[in-house]
């Protein structure tokens, strides 16, 4: 990428403004069946859903937080709301979007005109989706892109077979608390042989305070298919914390193939406690394509289930921690079945005392046989105050397996700024190149729009951690 | 107009150790002067010093571009009012495109945003010269460059950025004849009434492809003789302990 002109490296969290907006459903705080029972009756559940739930708070009440993942103590899980909702019903036409979380929107930048170049475009204010909607040619195809409420209820036969079959709420304690509370997030089916070539897009926004958002993505990609999916996300910033505890599952079937790209930019009020898991099918490819660059605390690991033989898996990750930031990313890869290839490749920021992490499994199960992965992480820490981490698992059952591990740990170093400057470029300009360039094998994988928006915010944060 | 680059007793230290004990040097545009000097006489530590790298700290003496005292200055901005350093180890930038980087560092050198067609047309022109390949624009910068390559390179971005006064930091070390050849046409085209030139050099080879109007022999921090082109065939004749013999103690 391009360094950016200078105007727009300046600045502060834009995204950090909030809107008045009157919920129509709001319950008590805290976390409790009765606050399931109010979503259950104001969403017209089956009574599945509603046990599921019930079983699921009972879980997170039960799960203990494993002991290598610290600094999540202190949620206060009494103080947060855990339903809210602006919107009566999801709108599929831009004018049926109330107003004033038009004007949210309007602020974002996720304007109407964006959808020109996407395949269907989603909004998520708080617990629902405010819009969703997909073009007509994909609807044609018969590809479906709903809010995950909407998906339970029109296709209950591909919901059921697949919901909470990649991550069941026994998987982790955030797993089990979206289980509970889950609303909104998106469904999406991709029949086979359709390939969707234009991005599915989705922004998820949190406007309330002291809020927890848990939508909950169900993607199945039919046998065949394709499809690219892509999140964005962003909170005010209050002075209290919101938790968002997301959890997204996929199923790439036979030679499928699905990309999901993220790019997080919560407000550093928000705990980023997300679940993502994809499992592969014979011939299938899954890249996850992950940017965390805002949030307080972020807990995410994208895997890939290998289940099907020939199956290949990539998360690119890329994570920035700035201030009052720490970035726990990584990946999983678990190969269930012979053959498959996999591929993580990590890049993470620290600057301004921001603490970034890589964890990773992975991990060959017995049968697995001829198995390959590699595993790259580098890290690029901007000045004596910031820390990065490396906590790779390995653990190989499988015969024949191949597993490659490199990392690196560097500064932005004196020689290359030196260097960069004796041809006239000021210094935050180069220490913006040294940074862009170290993490361009990511950004080059995105879609053009978000790659500027990534360089965008990583110069405002690592703006003047060069000393 | 004052179209000169002058060194006045300049001593620098690295990490409180006294490197140069005392520079004097003068060029004018349209010259080119080789300084010459035996390992740990103090050359590199005067090219990254005209240049502002900051671990060598300057503790007395004056550099003057075109009359203006510079040792205030960063390195951009001294780049940026015309003054070149190519390096001897130029260094890698890993994900940085070499034509982004070059274009970023002509707008900076400009003052202003250069037209893309012009600043591509140009770019084209000065490769044919050193014949260079155009698949160098999309390498990340240095990465995975040979030592030919880099050096190379060096010379292109002193022919982009058309700089008044330049300094050329062993630019010869490491290079086959055939690449010394190309570098040395691309320095010589380079040459006019527009550019001061600074070749620093180990040995004379260099200078029979660039030859120079003046030589001046660098010693534990000084410069102890200064004379016109023959100094480098006495140089190659008896090699550098026949200068330091020859030099009466102050």
């Amino acid at each position: 990428m391009n360094p950016l002109p200078q105007e727009l490296l300046r600045g502060t969290y834009k995204e950090g403004f909030h809107d008045d907006i009157k919920p129509i459903h709001q319950v008590p705080k805290g976390a409790s069946h009765e606050v399931i029972d109010y979503m259950c009756d104001v969403k017209d559940e089956p009574d599945w859903m509603r046990e599921f739930r019930h079983r699921s708070l009972d879980l997170f009440r039960k799960q203990q937080l494993p002991d290598w993942l610290p600094g999540l103590r202190d949620i206060d899980y009494d103080a947060i709301t855990y339903y809210a909702s602006p919107v009566e019903k999801s709108a599929r036409k831009w004018e049926d979007v109330p107003e004033e979380i038009r004007r949210t929107y309007d602020k974002l930048g996720i304007a109407k005109e964006e959808q020109k170049l996407l395949g269907g475009l989603g909004a998520q204010i708080d617990s629902e989706m405010a819009y969703h909607n997909i073009q007509e040619t994909l609807a044609k195809k018969g590809v479906v892109f709903l809010s995950c409420d909407d998906g339970m209820k029109q296709y209950p036969e591909i919901f059921r077979a697949h919901f909470a079959q990649a991550i069941p709420p026994e998987d982790n304690k955030f797993a089990a608390l979206n289980s509970a509370f889950w609303s909104g997030g998106s469904f999406v089916y991709i029949p086979k042989g359709v390939k969707c070539d234009v991005p599915l897009s989705v922004y998820f926004r949190i406007n309330a305070e002291q809020f927890g958002q848990f939508e909950r993505t169900l993607i199945v990609v039919d046998d065949d298919a394709f499809c690219h999916y892509v999140e964005g996300c962003s909170a005010p910033i209050y002075t209290t914390h919101s938790l968002h505890a997301a959890v997204v599952e996929i199923f790439v079937k036979d030679r499928a193939r699905c990309r999901y790209t993220t790019i997080q930019n919560w407000s550093t009020d928000v705990y980023n406690l997300v679940t993502k898991r994809s499992f592969l099918y014979k011939n299938a490819v899954m890249e996850w394509v992950d940017g965390n660059l805002g949030s307080k605390r972020t807990v995410k690991y994208p895997s890939c289930y290998m289940m099907g033989e020939g199956a290949h898996g990539e998360v690119l990750s890329l994570a920035s921690a700035d201030k009052g930031m720490w970035q726990d990313a990584g990946a999983k890869m678990v190969f269930f079945a012979p053959n498959c290839t996999g591929r993580i490749n990590s890049k993470s920021l620290s600057g301004h005392g921001g603490r970034s992490s890589y964890r990773g499994l992975v991990q060959v199960r017995d049968g697995a046989k001829n198995c390959r992965v590699q595993v790259n992480c580098d890290a690029l820490i901007l000045d004596e105050k910031s820390r990065s981490d490396t906590y790779p698992t390995m653990e190989v059952d499988g015969d024949l397996a191949t597993v490659e591990h490199e990392a690196s740990v560097s500064n932005v170093s004196e020689e290359q700024l030196f260097y960069l400057m004796s041809r006239g470029i000021k210094k935050e300009d180069a220490v913006s190149m040294i940074v862009n360039g170290f993490i361009e094998p990511i950004v080059k994988e995105l879609p053009m729009e978000f790659a500027v928006e990534i360089n965008r915010l990583i110069n405002l944060q690592m703006e003047g951690s060069v000393g | 107009m004052n179209d000169t680059f002058e060194i006045h007793d300049l001593h620098v230290s690295v990490e409180d150790k006294p490197i140069l004990k005392g520079v004097n040097l003068t060029i004018r545009k349209g010259e080119v002067h080789a300084l010459m000097g035996p390992n740990g006489s103090g050359k590199s530590t005067l090219a990254n010093s005209i240049m502002g790298h900051p671990k060598y700290t300057v503790t007395a003496g004056q550099i003057l571009l075109k009359g203006e005292n510079i040792l205030a200055l960063g390195t951009d901005e001294r780049a940026r009012k015309g003054l070149f350093l190519a390096f001897q180890y130029p260094c890698e930038v890993p994900g940085v495109r070499t034509a982004n980087f070059l274009r970023l560092a002509c707008n900076a050198r400009a003052g202003r945003d250069l037209d893309v067609m012009e600043f591509y047309d140009k770019l084209e022109a000065k490769m044919k010269v050193l014949d260079m390949d155009e698949k160098y624009l999309k390498r990340y910068l240095n990465e995975g460059f040979s030592g030919g390559e880099k050096k190379r390179n060096e010379i292109l971005q002193m022919m982009m950025l058309e700089p008044e006064f330049a300094v050329m930091d062993e630019t010869d070390s490491g290079l086959d004849i055939d690449a010394l050849k190309v570098v040395s046409h691309g320095v010589n085209q380079l040459r006019g009434p527009g550019l001061g030139i600074l070749i620093i050099t180990h040995y004379e080879r260099i200078l029979r492809y660039i030859n120079p109007d003046f030589i001046h022999i660098l010693v534990d921090g000084k410069i102890i003789k200064s004379g016109g082109p023959e100094l480098a065939g006495h140089l190659e004749e008896h090699g550098y302990d026949w200068i330091v013999k020859d030099q009466v103690p102050a």
